[in-house]
């Protein structure tokens, strides 16, 4: 079954060889195109998920094509527990993404559509790339489609904001590609030979000295906080949101800063094992000062864009948290609050963007009393509100309730402190977002232009639907979601512990044999694995 | 091997020569030849280019050891012809639009190619010798062929003038590497060096002077003043051709005068070439970002690309040498079709040529603006474009050869370059239009899309001609 996940990576390939191939005139045929072909890629992403079996641990679905044989390149693809729920979470955006563009965008279509596929497409490659190598491709890939979004179809200062998104992570990047290129031709010098093979770079990691450690860990570290963006490295956020179109937003929110916290997790946590233990404390002290910063900052904040983005930064400051507790229920609430910030905060820039169709302006002054004048729409926007807020009951309470719980028990952290400031953001987000939804919903219709707004129309109805099923569905019942990654991020911290101490706590089940053995197939197996690596200081 | 089979083994060389010399005769004997000094380039180009393929398999040295054959040379001779073809397709519209289509044009850049050529298959100082020169000479007068504008000619005479100094300093250096070695073929230099030399400091100062020399010719931080007026002067499509071809054929011609010079190079001149690199890379970039004018900017970063390709010089190592050539391959498609636009898009009397007239380009000429956009990304080095494998393997070459200090400036260079190549980006696709842009592209549309899928290909594949590379050196 191996196809469908490189089917869930084509397909949005082809849609977009696909648009460049629709005359620009065309363009319902356009919109319907990148629709149907980013809905397969979503049915192709659930294909995967079902196809997935959460008691086998590693990698599934793995394809492994030689491209670039002088360097150990290849095209490896495969999903573990951990990328699954963000392939699934990308595959679902996608097209609530473009259904937000259906109006919106109208101008150039052609180029708009082509690029969301060409981002989709880097997007999922990111997720599922196991070559560091092929890894890099989509990271950068990534860029491209997102800087014209932001630049053709963004607001008024778009082109500094476009401009800066770009150079802000590709700064990052760069040093990441030095350190990429670095971990090659150390495994050629002690490893046996080049090569950019995410499994052959994970055995031979542990042992990788703790100096060379230190500085491989922030060439990669920086790339991905400053995607993430974690404190003090997120002021291209705020300026690339509020000039992104909504379905920009959505997608950036939603997916493009999970690519750091995924590439923490990946390759930090994974690469750089002991470098992560010196670390872990400064990341998770700056991912707490930036959920008190993030929502200092957006309680401060007059536009609804400005405010949602900083509590983005207030939220991934959870996720960074739990990630570098370094425990099962850490990694575990940071995976779940990836793709819950990717929902609820995905749907609170659809509820800006529907406002602003409407009145073409953002500012929280403009607004009031719409309750009584779209009371369809104050429900949705309460569901989006309440659940970034972490109401028990909807999704967003699951994730921050387990970062916190990991990091108080974190071995590694080995303080109450980071839990205890930590969850003062979660009392400031119910502040903030309480604040925004009783500007814009409660209160006298002061502003005349607000009289005759519409309410929502069915379009976005549909836009909203499949996320607030998810808002319950995780929120009520975790299990399934949780399930997927649970056996991934309990081998990781297992190993992470048996470095750390020497020993764990973790029970991981045995990997499932075959009831009868066939000698034919364990003669296969024996031949396929791999001579052991040389020990850390053997002779070349 | 007979005096024929030689000739045939170098048969690219034999017949880029008789070509050139014939359009030049057309040139004397009929009237009104440009059309058929036109597609006798092409076709012969062609010829050259399948001759090479026919050569490629068998490499070898011939003619008492002076030129190489087959190998690298011959898949070198594949990438100038095409490079021809593609100068060529761009300067026939180039040329009609400004009124001057003579075709010495067609014979000069004949000429440059033979240089060029030459120079690929050089196995011989004296023969690198004429190959530079050969090439430079035809770059003089092509650089001041618009012989009534001011700063064509301009441009032709500083850069003959420093050209024929930097040619002192080649000279001087060959001199003394033949004075401390007692031979000039790179056989018997190596053979001679393998023994050890006898006058160290003599050859250390040889191979100063050459260094000196060669980085006149690709433009590396402190010889690469020049650069900037030469390019910006030289009508536009003589500059797509000479900052590319030029380039390539010189870090070509290179390789093997290094690989034969490897006993006497030592770290101290590992180190120094390393700091040229960096401080290339950076100064290119620096500068370029300033530049409104947009033959000057890419003027200024190719100076830059000079600085990424001796990281290949500092590696020297396969590797290296493999990187860099990739790399200059690369480089010449990337870098002929950001040109090629530039020229399209260009007026009579180097006109529309500043940052702002390429506002709005992508409303009235998407495909041209679109494929500007990959060679610019390719030059940023951005995937899955060819200039990012290119320096992917630089990159990994220089970190092997416990350079990464050096590939970290090189990323810092990136950086910076990544600000003024955008800058292109968002005048064609974030500005609206001023005025319409009238374009005539003609046969500059085979370039363009020849270039554009030269670039996707080798950033896609690039395994094909690595594994070419890695084959013949």
């Amino acid at each position: 079954m191996e196809w469908l996940l490189v089917a869930a990576l084509a397909v949005p390939l082809v849609g977009f060889l696909a648009v460049l191939l629709i005359p620009r005139e065309q363009v319902g045929m356009i919109r319907w195109v990148s629709l149907l072909l980013s809905l397969l890629t979503l049915v192709a992403a659930v294909g995967v998920w079902l196809h997935f079996d959460p008691q086998q641990p590693g990698f599934q679905l793995v394809t492994n094509v030689r491209w670039i044989e002088a360097l150990d390149v290849g095209f490896r693809i495969g999903v573990d527990g951990i990328s699954l729920l963000l392939v699934g979470l990308t595959a679902l955006l996608m097209p609530i993404a473009i259904l937000a563009s259906w109006e919106p965008i109208q101008h150039r279509q052609k180029e708009y559509y082509a690029m969301m596929l060409l981002l989709e497409a880097a997007m999922l490659g990111v997720f599922v790339a196991l070559d560091t190598f092929l890894f890099y491709v989509f990271w950068e890939l990534v860029l491209i489609p997102m800087y014209f979004i932001i630049g053709i179809w963004g607001g008024g200062n778009r082109v500094y904001a476009a401009l800066k998104f770009f150079l802000y992570t590709l700064v990052g990047s760069l040093l990441m590609l030095v350190a990429i290129v670095w971990l090659g031709v150390y495994a050629e010098q002690h490893a046996g030979g080049f090569t950019a093979d995410f499994e052959r770079l994970r055995q031979m990691a542990p042992t990788l000295p703790l100096e060379l450690q230190r500085w491989l860990f922030w060439a990669f570290a920086l790339s991905f906080c400053i995607k993430v963006p974690l404190f003090p490295l997120h002021t291209w956020l705020p300026d690339a949101h509020v000039e992104a179109p909504t379905a920009g937003s959505v997608i950036l929110a939603g997916v493009l800063l999970k690519m750091g916290t995924y590439g923490l997790v990946r390759y930090n946590l994974e690469l750089f094992p002991q470098a992560s233990f010196e670390y872990a404390s400064l990341l998770a002290w700056l991912g707490v000062v930036g959920i008190v910063y993030g929502a200092l900052v957006a309680f401060a904040q007059r536009d609804m864009k400005k405010l949602i983005a900083y509590s983005s930064v207030s939220h991934l400051g959870f996720i960074v948290l739990g990630i570098f507790s370094m425990t099962v229920e850490g990694l575990q609430g940071a995976l779940i609050q990836m793709v819950n910030h990717g929902l609820s905060t995905g749907m609170l820039f659809l509820c800006v963007g529907v406002l602003y169709e409407r009145r073409h302006t953002r500012e929280l002054a403009e607004f009031g009393g719409l309750v009584r004048i779209m009371p369809v729409f104050a429900v949705f926007l309460a569901l989006a509100v309440l659940s970034s807020a972490g109401l028990p009951g909807l999704n967003g309470f699951v994730g921050e309730f387990l970062s916190l719980l990991g990091a108080a028990r974190s071995p590694f952290l080995a303080s109450f402190a980071y839990a205890g400031v930590g969850v003062l953001g979660v009392i400031l987000a119910a502040a903030y977002l309480l604040k925004f939804y009783h500007a814009t919903m409660f209160g006298e219709v002061s502003n005349p232009h607000n009289y005759h707004l519409r309410d929502v129309s069915r379009l976005e109805v549909v836009q909203f639907l499949p996320l607030v099923v998810l808002f319950f569905w995780i929120g009520l019942y975790p299990g399934p979601f949780l399930r997927t990654s649970e056996l991934a991020s309990k081998a990781l911290v297992a190993k992470l512990e048996q470095l750390r101490f020497g020993t764990t706590n973790i029970v991981l089940p045995q990997p499932q044999t075959a009831p009868a053995v066939q000698p034919q197939k364990l003669l296969e197996e024996l031949l396929r694995q791999r001579p052991p690596l040389p020990p850390e200081n053997a002779p070349r | 091997m007979s005096a024929v089979q030689e000739i045939l083994a170098i048969a690219p060389v034999v017949l880029i020569g008789l070509l050139a010399t014939a359009v030049m005769v057309v040139d004397a004997l009929i009237r009104q030849s440009a059309r058929l000094s036109f597609w006798l380039s092409v076709v012969g180009l062609l010829g050259v280019a399948a001759a090479a393929v026919w050569t490629l398999p068998a490499s070898g040295t011939v003619l008492s050891g002076m030129l190489s054959s087959g190998g690298m040379a011959a898949l070198f001779d594949i990438v100038f012809a095409a490079a021809g073809v593609l100068t060529l397709l761009a300067a026939r519209p180039y040329l009609e639009r400004e009124g001057r289509e003579y075709d010495e044009f067609y014979a000069l850049l004949l000429f440059a190619l033979a240089g060029a050529i030459i120079l690929a298959h050089a196995a011989h100082l004296v023969v690198f010798f004429l190959g530079i020169e050969l090439l430079s000479v035809s770059f003089y007068v092509l650089a001041g062929y618009f012989r009534t504008q001011p700063r064509s000619v301009e441009a032709a005479l500083k850069y003959f003038l420093l050209g024929a100094f930097a040619t002192g300093f080649l000279l001087y250096g060959i001199a003394m590497v033949y004075g401390s070695t007692g031979a000039m073929g790179y056989e018997s230099v190596a053979a001679r060096l393998q023994r050890g030399s006898p006058l160290p400091m003599l050859l250390g100062i040889g191979v100063g002077l050459l260094l000196v020399g060669i980085g006149f010719k690709i433009a590396v931080v402190p010889f690469h003043q020049w650069v900037p007026d030469v390019y910006q002067g030289a009508p536009t499509v003589v500059t797509a051709f000479m900052s590319t071809v030029g380039k390539a054929a010189v870090v070509v011609a290179l390789v093997p005068i290094f690989e034969a010079l490897r006993p006497a190079l030592d770290w101290k001149l590992q180190s120094a070439v390393a700091v040229l690199s960096a401080a290339t890379i950076l100064l290119g970039n620096v500068l370029a970002v300033v530049q409104r004018n947009l033959k000057r900017m890419l003027a200024y970063s190719s100076i830059a690309h000079a600085g990424y390709l001796l990281m290949g010089v500092v590696a020297q190592s396969e590797r290296g040498w493999a990187g860099m050539l990739f790399y200059a391959v690369a480089y010449v498609f990337m870098q002929m079709g950001a040109f090629v636009v530039v020229a399209l898009v260009e007026q009579e009397n180097e006109h529309r040529l500043e940052l702002n007239d390429y506002a709005g380009l992508s409303r009235q000429h998407p495909a041209l603006a679109a494929m500007m956009a990959v060679f610019l990304f390719s030059l940023t080095g951005l995937p899955p474009f060819a200039g990012f494998f290119g320096k992917y393997f630089l990159f990994t070459a220089a970190i092997e050869a416990g350079y990464t200090w050096l590939a970290v400036v090189a990323v810092l260079g990136t950086m910076v370059s990544a600000y003024f190549y955008l800058g292109v980006l968002v005048a064609m696709y974030f500005r609206e239009p001023a005025a319409p842009i009238a374009i005539q592209t003609g046969t500059a549309k085979a370039t363009l899309w020849l270039s554009t899928a030269a670039v996707l290909l080798l950033g896609l594949f690039p395994m094909t001609l690595l594994g070419l590379l890695q084959r013949f050196l």
